[in-house]
């Protein structure tokens, strides 16, 4: 049996590795990568707790089937906004899309 | 040391290195390439959850569908892949010491915290039960459906967004 805190520290690592990513890379597209990264990390979480606190239940199950509906929402509208920036500024490139910079 | 503690360990490191690529390298189509080995490494994860539904879900979802618009997104932009500039920008140094506070954190939270050392069984209809649950009105219909008006959403919006005008 793997213990509970094997599970935590894994996906404490994978969400800090998506922090950075989306905090550190220039590319739009990247930092979407990184927010998946990240929303995986949540999900290992969610089914670690649910596997060892309440593995009769079902509700650690079901709220991970919403991260997924939510995964798949986020990462369809941030291509589209990213391919919608790109038509029309050329770059996806995230220092040069400064439109709502003062 | 079990055997599933040691694909444990396997796994999880070819999950953190798998996503340590994703960040840090050059070629934004390797790294895409990169991240479908991470989301490969967090299935198997999800099979030693027992969770083979989670497992089958994060192959068709997260390989198939998102690593798929992911690759398609970066082949719509293309001219970034060409390396020319450097992948991170000019404060990824304090980018690296936030994600290593928040992580020195979060593991010292983890450690003070006594986490139970065995977990019961899974039960065997445990698909079943998370069907059941889905669509009982006194528990997850309505989050449920609101998370597929929430998706027919995105995708119309989506369609409307990146549409060429």
């Amino acid at each position: 049996m793997v213990p509970l805190s094997w599970y935590l520290m894994l996906s404490a690592v994978l969400f800090c590795i998506g922090v950075y990513g989306v905090l550190a890379r220039r590319n739009a597209i990247a930092i979407l990568m990184s927010i998946e990264l990240m929303l995986n990390a949540v999900i290992v979480n969610l089914l670690a707790f649910w596997r060892f606190e309440d593995p009769l239940g079902a509700t650690g199950q079901a709220f991970a089937a919403f991260v997924y509906a939510v995964a798949a929402a986020e990462v369809a509208v941030g291509l589209a906004l990213i391919i919608s920036a790109f038509r029309s500024r050329e770059t996806v490139d995230l220092d040069q899309i400064t439109l709502l910079k003062w | 040391m079990t055997v599933q503690q040691i694909i444990f360990l396997l796994f999880s490191a070819v999950v953190v290195a798998a996503a340590v690529a994703v960040v840090t390298v050059r070629n934004l189509f390797h790294a895409a390439l990169w991240l479908l080995l991470s989301f490969f490494g967090v299935g198997v994860i999800y099979v030693l959850l027992e969770a083979p539904f989670f497992a089958a879900a994060q192959l068709f979802i997260y390989m198939g569908a998102i690593g798929i618009l992911i690759i398609f997104g970066i082949m719509m932009t293309r001219g970034m892949m060409r390396g020319l500039v450097p992948p991170a920008n000019d404060q990824w140094w304090l980018a690296g010491l936030l994600a290593a506070a928040l992580l020195l954190v979060l593991v010292v939270l983890a450690r003070q915290v006594l986490w139970p050392a065995t977990a019961g069984s899974v039960a065997d209809d445990s698909l079943r039960q998370l069907g059941l649950a889905l669509t009982d009105p006194q528990r997850y219909a309505l989050p449920f459906e609101v998370a597929s008006v929430l998706l027919v959403m995105a995708l119309i919006g989506a369609v409307t967004i990146a549409r060429e005008r």
